[in-house]
């Protein structure tokens, strides 16, 4: 502020500054958007916390069975089926996800790769729904004719994973070009062939960022509903077969919480604090890993 | 640069008092509301959702500035909804169950539940020990009862659904006992899930399955112990597995949803009723 500005834009009261209203405003703003996810959480706590008082917290993982009506609420075969439908999702999407983030990264010509940015980027703007509206007409039949009944757990993987290959596919290729020009300049120059120093030295390099793209990605799996109600058979069981019918957790909250009442319904609720508890272990994990990395590298 | 903690709370507080203002609305009650913007909302049965659609649109169009919203979600959410207010009319397709006597309702409809399996498949029908069988695990290949060589795959209904409910007192089968492969929540998805799999089996409204069957799914309606599911056998009492179904409201009810209610069980509803495979209630 220089010494020759007019008295209005800097004046000895705070509130006749031009523009203070800024400041104040944004750091509401922000305030408030923080707010609403300890108001979520306040919320499921206030309407499932009744019924874990009730019954204590391990009868969600020893009861019988999923008979809500019965006042049997076994949440584990449903926790397994999304911890399944997550870890496959993963396992399928991202060396795929990695291809086409080294293609379009290292080797496509310019207009390929802007190509297959933009086809990834369109993929990753579709509703989830039309991927379960494709699963169930494409993908289910298909896999009735190799074993019925077809929607079952391998179809909920590969629709899951194909929605959180765009996701994985964007974070990797922005983690591998911020790997330094000078490490590829000097691979090259000491004679390395292209496979072994994207292996050798590329992925290690980025890998923070390709270790958080999975986390990004493993989150969106987790908390997908809609694919995986149409597509996954929605029978409560553990599975013992990648073509078992299963039901994740999310899909049950949707599919029962339209007319689920009383007990039924705190259950749901309570199913809903589990998700948001296996989520925040997720991003934890990320983010501990993310300081790991960033102390060996320091 | 800091930012002052007073400014900071000087526009929190100036938020707050908004937002309380917009929120002083004395008229939370849905059906309040909804007397005063002539909208009746109707919830629940998805058996049902697609007649009242049709009742709808038919009323819109003779009273215009009435607008009827139909939502699906379940006999058990049209209850319940009804119960809390949120909305006007509850559509039922079951018999009302003792406790829910303090609510009014009125028959509408009925309608017989009916199982379908795919076109191509050659079994034309079951026995009730057959079905019996089939939804406990006992028989788990169609050709144990005249069919192809081709294992069951047995779609059933979430726990909740009138259409289960009704399906399980007639078969004697307790939810429990269902060993299903499929579970489906409403009416189309049970149809779309037989009709893409050739060795399904699934039960749903008679007129959902006809009305699609009409509108080109891949299913077929199969008899049960002789007697093939049609309106005319079920309105002649010969089909054994029939309902009502019913709309439920609480009083006291707004003129507009009055007229409503007696324009469903006039001579135009009950065309539309017909329309759409189910059984009018003769008036």
């Amino acid at each position: 502020m220089t010494p020759t500005a007019p008295a209005v834009i800097a004046p000895i009261n705070p509130l006749k500054r031009r523009g203070w209203l800024f400041w104040p405003a944004m750091a509401v703003l922000a305030l408030m958007a923080a707010m609403i996810i300890f108001l979520i959480i306040a919320f499921l706590l206030g309407e499932g916390v009744p019924l874990i008082a009730q019954g204590g917290i391990f009868r969600f993982f020893s009861d019988e069975g999923w008979w809500p009506l019965e006042a049997s609420f076994n949440l584990a075969p449903m926790l397994l089926a999304s911890l399944y439908l997550t870890i496959g999702a993963l396992v399928v999407a991202t060396p795929l996800s990695l291809a086409i983030a080294l293609v379009t990264t290292f080797k496509a010509p310019a207009g390929l790769a802007r190509l297959l940015r933009n086809v990834v980027e369109l993929s990753a703007a579709v509703p989830t729904v039309v991927y379960g509206l494709w699963g169930v007409t494409s993908i289910v039949p298909i896999l009735n004719m190799w074993s019925p009944p077809g929607a079952s757990l391998m179809a909920g993987i590969l629709v899951v994973a194909l929605m959180i290959i765009p996701t994985i596919t964007v974070l990797t290729q922005s983690a591998l070009q911020t790997v330094p020009r000078a490490y590829t300049q000097g691979a090259a120059a000491l004679g390395v062939s292209s496979s072994q120093t994207l292996l050798r030295v590329v992925i290690p390099s980025a890998s923070q960022g390709i270790f958080s793209a999975m986390v990004l990605g493993a989150a969106r799996a987790i908390g997908e509903t809609m694919v995986v109600l149409m597509v996954c058979g929605n029978i409560v069981q553990v599975p013992t077969s990648l073509f078992d019918p299963v039901r994740a957790l999310t899909a049950n909250i949707a599919l029962e919480m339209p007319y689920a009442m009383g007990d039924h319904r705190a259950s749901l609720f309570v199913a809903g604090l589990v998700m948001l508890l296996l989520v925040s272990a997720l991003v934890a994990l990320g983010e501990w890993a993310g300081m790991r990395q960033r102390r060996m590298r320091a | 640069m800091a930012i002052k903690t007073t400014s900071v709370w000087l526009v929190g507080a100036g938020v707050l008092i908004a937002l309380l203002l917009a929120g002083c609305n004395p008229a939370t009650d849905q059906a309040q509301a909804e007397s005063r913007t002539s909208r009746i909302s109707i919830v629940g049965s998805s058996t049902l959702s697609a007649l009242l659609s049709e009742m709808g649109k038919a009323y819109e169009q003779v009273n215009p500035g009435v607008r009827i919203d139909v939502q699906s979600g379940g006999s058990s959410r049209g209850i319940m909804d009804v119960r809390a207010g949120t909305a006007l009319l509850g559509m039922v397709s079951r018999e009302l169950k003792p406790d829910e006597r303090n609510l009014h309702n009125i028959l509408i409809a009925r309608d017989g539940i009916g199982m379908i399996v795919n076109e191509k498949n050659p079994v034309t029908g079951l026995s009730n020990e057959q079905v019996f069988g089939i939804y406990t695990g006992q028989i788990t290949n169609w050709k144990d009862v005249g069919g192809d060589d081709l294992a069951i795959t047995v779609v059933s209904k979430a726990e909740g659904r009138s259409t289960l409910e009704v399906f399980s007192d007639y078969f004697g089968v307790s939810y429990r006992e269902i060993r299903a492969h499929v579970i489906i929540g409403d009416n189309q998805q049970g149809i779309q899930t037989v009709g893409g799999s050739a060795a399904a089996i699934g039960y749903v409204s008679i007129g959902s399955a006809e009305y699609e069957a009409e509108q080109g799914a891949e299913i077929r309606l199969i008899s049960l112990e002789g007697q093939l599911p049609s309106t005319e056998s079920v309105a002649s009492g010969g089909y054994p597995i029939s309902r009502e179904l019913n709309l439920v409201y609480k009083e006291p009810l707004t003129e507009q949803a009055r007229d409503f209610l007696t324009f469903a069980r006039s001579r135009e509803a009950a065309e539309l009723v017909s329309r759409l495979y189910m059984i009018p209630v003769t008036p």
